[in-house]
């Protein structure tokens, strides 16, 4: 789609002068404190006054918040207008629950000092529902709130009282929460806003980003989708000075694998010594465990030193959270939980343990960092292994070119689009044709059909079956005038049970017990210390230690929604392996890395550890070029190797594992297994790969071919877990499943297995459904992502270097070291069973244990 | 993959499996069917026909098509098998007005596979009636050759029965990998089939419910794979 910058002439520059007066009280505050108005929040004020919603991108420390607030501060302050509904003058919408802190200083504090009588409340799912109740009938002025609220109010009929007189909205970190699905919701919702109050403006408060028209055509209306996107103004804060990013350089070996940055720790733990207040992020929760422990083990001087990621309980959360403001730690490990939502004032260093991942996310942490915006703020990297130190000084090369990673601009979703429909046939009936176009002025979804909208009603409304087996059923009625009703109140209440787009993973309670005792039914009682994946707890076996919420823990059961864990003191407690990485290597950091292997004048600033590595790596086999993609056969203990490079991170190269293993198996080579990581996949069979390839019988330009994303992928795809919790989550969020009934939640697990069996029979009798259509499109970007993966493909057509080699190569070593850490789920259910049938073989045959045993590592 | 060759045993060899009830000789399916070679008789258990459409009535739009899978699965099996009679052991539907919901076709095909055979439709807890309108001898129980067919499992050790009602499946977790299935579960004495209806969910057959029907000893185990049936040792097993 064209971008035309219509109602958007010049990028803003803040205006020098001093112009718009600003009222006596709140003038006076300025100069109390020492302090001017700064020039962009004097140009968000210009804004307000001429009614032009602005993206204002800003670091932090720049006053963003209050920023965004002032106009409302002036307006509210000022002249009475006249009321035509409810009073609400402005919405403060954040991703996060816990807004607190960060708005008690920037909103609260000023709001008492410059002594204006402004009603502020805040309003989340932790709101008692007497005081939500409340809010609905008598608003504050200023409300802040969360999307799923939003869309709660808005689903109930006195919406358009309550947003009558709606003049602000202020989306905070909206580069986090737009591309999202959240944030196609929140698009939904704020387009039925401006409906009911049509002279409505927006703020968005941002980080900096590498495409801000996305998030300036996000804040307004578009009225014009076929051919233009319409933006908004732009307010842009450059930010003060440069931060400083340094790796950390150690004596010992750097590892091959693993991300946890052990052998590190010595020199982490005196950085934090050297520092006020250190924020050391890792990039999954396990990991947050294990530097958590190793850090007190060295901790000589009794550091405070806290925790935080999240499946600890929300209390204990809180606790630190609260323990950091106050000034009594000196350091957090945490995930990203900790990215949003408190204040970062005191911090002058972020660690991160293992590499950022993406150039965006690093930056913004070490920019919440230090609020003087006229000093440096300081990060360190620590890589955690070899392929690390590489993809971490991609990052540093990255800050210092001041580069992002771009969002990738997106539709809206089919599942969130029904959810609304839902939701506003809950308000009162609608006419599709008008629904339609108010649904066409928020940007995700400018480029929908009207087709799909009208499959998407008819979903709504009946499941949207090609059997038209449930007309009698239908949640919507068509009434004279051609609007569509709900067809009973309990529809609308259900509705409101299972508003938002977050659906949680299914989680296990971590209830501690006495130590193995009695039988292990009867185990109940002890303290929750927090939740696990379900998909780690799975994977304990039985009395396996563990860490966990900063303690030694052993495994001692399983009972439905609960895990039960006993006091430990294994002096090495097992680290389970767990789905590796949250996050996968961002598309711009890959393109660094490979440039930088391509560019051996590059490799004097590595450690010479690496330096050595890669120089070995072009001595024994090739470095590939910028623009090629390296593939190297090679036999080791008795197997052959298929090793390749694509640097796509792991969920891609995971994908592309179970297709080649498809392909593979189909040209006769049947692979026994495959691993994969962030940068490279290895796959092994019994068979040559290199004489295979050598006289034709396998070309590795057939097996690459893009067109396996066709065939390949959709046979796949029938049998893939990752596929099938894609459709869970659709779904959950289309309504098709109810997480909650009136008076009944449905766990997780519960959840999980009815939708499989739902897919399995839709997949088989109505292939072209909704559902299927919103999970595929879920799929390509999200947990397979597929998008990445053809692009790829695309990339390396002809462009493949094969290399036949007599053993292991030095690259290849990493992805290697893998193998049997990782366990490929969804690939060979049947072989599982079959191997559980064989065990009862073997024992029926009087077999000894031993070969049992073996017979588990030899399928690999 | 397999450490089973596939010259010591097909694929096929896996469909279904030889179990024994009180020394009669049956044939378990992957499907979750049971034979009984010597009575030629099939028989399923939980069909929870038109599951979907109770929902929908509900306002969950669970997809419509439920009924049809389960019975096209029952008509591969009586294809299989050829049986002179077809026993459905209690809930075959989920809810007493569940016949009235059901689409013609449907009907018609269940009064398909009902020709030139018996059909004995037991009763269970979800279906105290059966619509008459899908024909077939509607009883609370049958013996046959000494052994009780029934919907839901008597408590106590020895019972000489073939019964379904729990739904029961099995979880296997092997290198780090948890798989759960539905699965047939029996003792020699005693065997509770797995539901065979398309929407129907599964209860962990560790649970305290399975207690009183089977000891801890001599308890037989095989899961629903998607190529073949398995007999599993117990001991693999775990809770949920």
């Amino acid at each position: 789609m064209l971008t035309t910058p219509k109602n958007a002439k010049r990028k803003r520059r803040p205006p020098a002068r001093a112009t718009p007066a600003l009222p006596p009280e709140i003038a006076a505050w300025f100069s109390r404190r020492g302090w001017k108005p700064r020039a962009h929040q004097l140009a968000l004020l210009e804004a307000a006054r001429q009614r032009k919603s602005t993206l204002l991108i800003a670091p932090t420390g720049a006053g963003k918040t209050l920023a965004g607030f002032l106009p409302s501060l002036v307006a509210i302050g000022g002249e009475k207008r006249p009321r035509s509904g409810a009073g609400l003058f402005t919405l403060y919408i954040s991703p996060l629950k816990a807004l607190a802190t960060d708005i008690e200083r920037n909103l609260i504090e000023p709001i008492a000092e410059m002594g204006l009588k402004i009603r502020t409340e805040t309003r989340t799912g932790d709101t008692s529902v007497a005081r939500r109740q409340r809010q609905r009938v008598k608003p504050p002025q200023i409300m802040l709130t969360t999307p799923e609220q939003v869309a709660l109010l808005l689903s109930h009929p006195d919406a358009p009282h309550l947003f009558a007189d709606l003049d602000t909205i202020i989306l905070d970190e909206l580069h986090a929460l737009a591309p999202s699905k959240r944030g196609d919701l929140l698009a939904l919702d704020l387009a039925r806003l401006r409906t009911i109050a049509p002279n409505m403006m927006t703020v968005g408060l941002s980080a900096t980003v590498a495409r801000p028209s996305e998030l300036r055509g996000y804040l307004v209306p578009q009225t014009d989708p076929d051919t233009v996107t319409l933006l908004s103004d732009l307010v842009t804060v450059e930010g003060g000075a440069k931060p400083e990013i340094s790796i950390l350089e150690v004596e010992d070996e750097i590892p091959w694998s693993g991300h946890t940055a052990r052998y590190a720790m010595q020199e982490v733990y005196d950085a934090i010594r050297a520092h006020k207040l250190t924020l050391v992020f890792v990039n999954a929760r396990l990991q947050a465990e294990v530097a958590f422990q190793e850090l007190w083990r060295i901790n000589d001087d009794n550091l405070p030193i806290g925790l935080h990621h999240g499946s600890l309980e929300a209390p204990q959360r809180r606790k630190v959270e609260a323990a950091m403001a106050a000034g009594k730690l000196r350091a957090v490990v945490a995930t990203s939980t900790l990215d949003l939502g408190i204040d970062w004032g005191d911090v002058d260093l972020v660690i991160h343990l293992g590499a950022p991942k993406g150039a965006s996310r690093f930056l913004q942490r070490i920019g919440r960092s230090n609020h003087r915006m006229d000093e440096p703020s300081r990060g360190l990297l620590v890589p955690g292994n070899r392929f690390e130190v590489l993809e971490c000084r991609a990052a540093q090369q990255a800050a210092e070119a001041g580069a992002q990673d771009a969002i990738l601009s997106r539709s809206g979703t089919l599942d969130v689009l029904a959810q609304h429909i839902l939701g506003m046939a809950c308000q009162a009936p609608f006419d599709p044709d008008i629904l339609f176009n108010e649904v066409r002025s928020a940007l995700p979804y400018a480029g929908s059909t009207r087709h799909q909208f009208d499959r998407a009603v008819e979903f709504v409304s009946t499941g949207g079956y090609a059997l038209k087996n449930y007309e009698r059923f239908a949640k919507l009625k068509k009434e004279p005038d051609g609007k569509l009703r709900v067809a009973n109140p309990r529809i609308a209440q259900q509705y409101r049970l299972n508003v938002g787009t977050i659906v949680d993973s299914p989680m296990l309670k971590v209830r501690l017990v006495s130590s193995r005792g009695g039988k292990s039914r009867a185990r109940q009682g002890g303290r929750v210390l927090g939740e696990i994946d379900e998909y780690f707890a799975e994977q304990l076996p039985p009395r396996a230690t563990f860490i966990f919420a900063g303690e030694v823990l052993r495994f001692e059961g399983m009972r439905e929604t609960e895990v039960f864990v006993s006091r430990a003191s294994a002096e090495d407690p097992m680290i389970p392996s767990y789905g590796g990485n949250k996050f996968p290597l961002s598309t711009h950091l890959a393109a660094r890395v490979r440039a930088m292997l391509a560019n051996p004048a590059d490799w004097p600033g590595l450690p010479p550890a690496v330096g050595h590595w890669l120089t070995l790596q072009s001595e024994r086999s090739v470095l590939p070029a910028t623009d090629e993609v390296l593939v190297e056969t090679f036999p080791r203990a008795g197997r052959h190797f298929l090793v390749t490079y694509p640097f796509e991170g792991r969920l891609a190269h995971q994908t592309l594992g179970m297709l080649l293993t498809r392909r593979l198996d189909r040209a006769g080579v049947h692979p026994l297994g495959f691993v994969a990581n962030d940068y490279a996949l290895a796959l092994w069979t019994h068979g040559d790969f290199s004489a295979l390839i050598a006289d034709g019988r396998l070309s590795l330009s057939d097996l690459f071919d893009e067109d396996m994303l066709g065939d390949d992928l959709d046979a796949w795809l029938a049998e893939s877990n990752l596929m099938k919790r894609t459709f869970r989550l659709a779904a959950v969020v289309a309504g098709l499943i109810e997480r909650r009934h009136p008076g009944k939640v449905k766990s997780g697990r519960q959840v999980t297995m009815s939708t499989d069996l739902i897919y399995d029979v839709l997949r088989r009798h109505d292939p072209g459904h909704l559902l299927l259509e919103a999970a595929w499109a879920d799929a390509a970007t999200g947990l397979l992502d597929i998008r990445r993966l053809g692009d790829f493909l695309a990339r390396i057509k002809n462009r493949i270097r094969h290399q036949s080699l007599s053993r292991v190569s030095p690259l290849s070593v990493p992805v290697l070291l893998e193998i049997g850490r990782e366990v490929v789920a969804g690939h060979a259910r049947d072989a599982l069973l079959r191997e559980a049938a064989d065990v009862l073989i073997h024992e029926a045959m009087g077999d000894t244990e031993n070969e049992h045993a073996e017979a588990g590592t030899h399928r690999t | 993959m397999s450490m089973l060759k596939p010259e010591r045993i097909g694929l096929d060899d896996f469909a279904d499996q030889p179990v024994s009830i009180c020394g009669k000789a049956f044939l378990a399916h992957k499907s979750g069917a049971l034979y009984w070679p010597s009575e030629r008789a099939l028989i399923v258990a939980d069909l929870h026909l038109e599951k979907g459409s109770a929902f929908a009535a509900g306002g969950q739009m669970l997809p419509p098509y439920d009924t049809r899978e389960t019975l096209a699965k029952l008509a591969a099996m009586i294809d299989r098998y050829n049986p002179e009679v077809v026993i459905a052991l209690g809930d075959s539907l989920h809810d007493p007005d569940g016949a009235a919901r059901m689409d013609p076709s449907d009907i018609e095909s269940l009064h398909m596979l009902q020709e030139d055979r018996d059909w004995i439709w037991i009763t269970g807890n979800h279906d105290p009636k059966i619509d008459r309108m899908l024909a077939g001898y509607v009883v609370p129980e049958i013996i046959v050759e000494g052994i009780a067919l029934r919907h839901e499992p008597r408590p106590g050790a020895v019972t000489h029965e073939i019964a379904g009602h729990f739904h029961p499946a099995a979880r296997l977790v092997m290198h780090g990998t948890s798989l759960r299935r539905p699965c047939f579960v029996g003792n020699g004495l005693r065997l509770v089939l797995p539901a065979f209806g398309a929407y129907t969910g599964g209860l962990n057959i560790l649970d305290l419910a399975f207690e009183p029907l089977f000891g801890v000893d001599g308890l037989a185990v095989w899961m629903l794979g998607h190529e073949g049936l398995y007999p599993v040792a117990p001991r693999l097993l775990r809770d949920d």
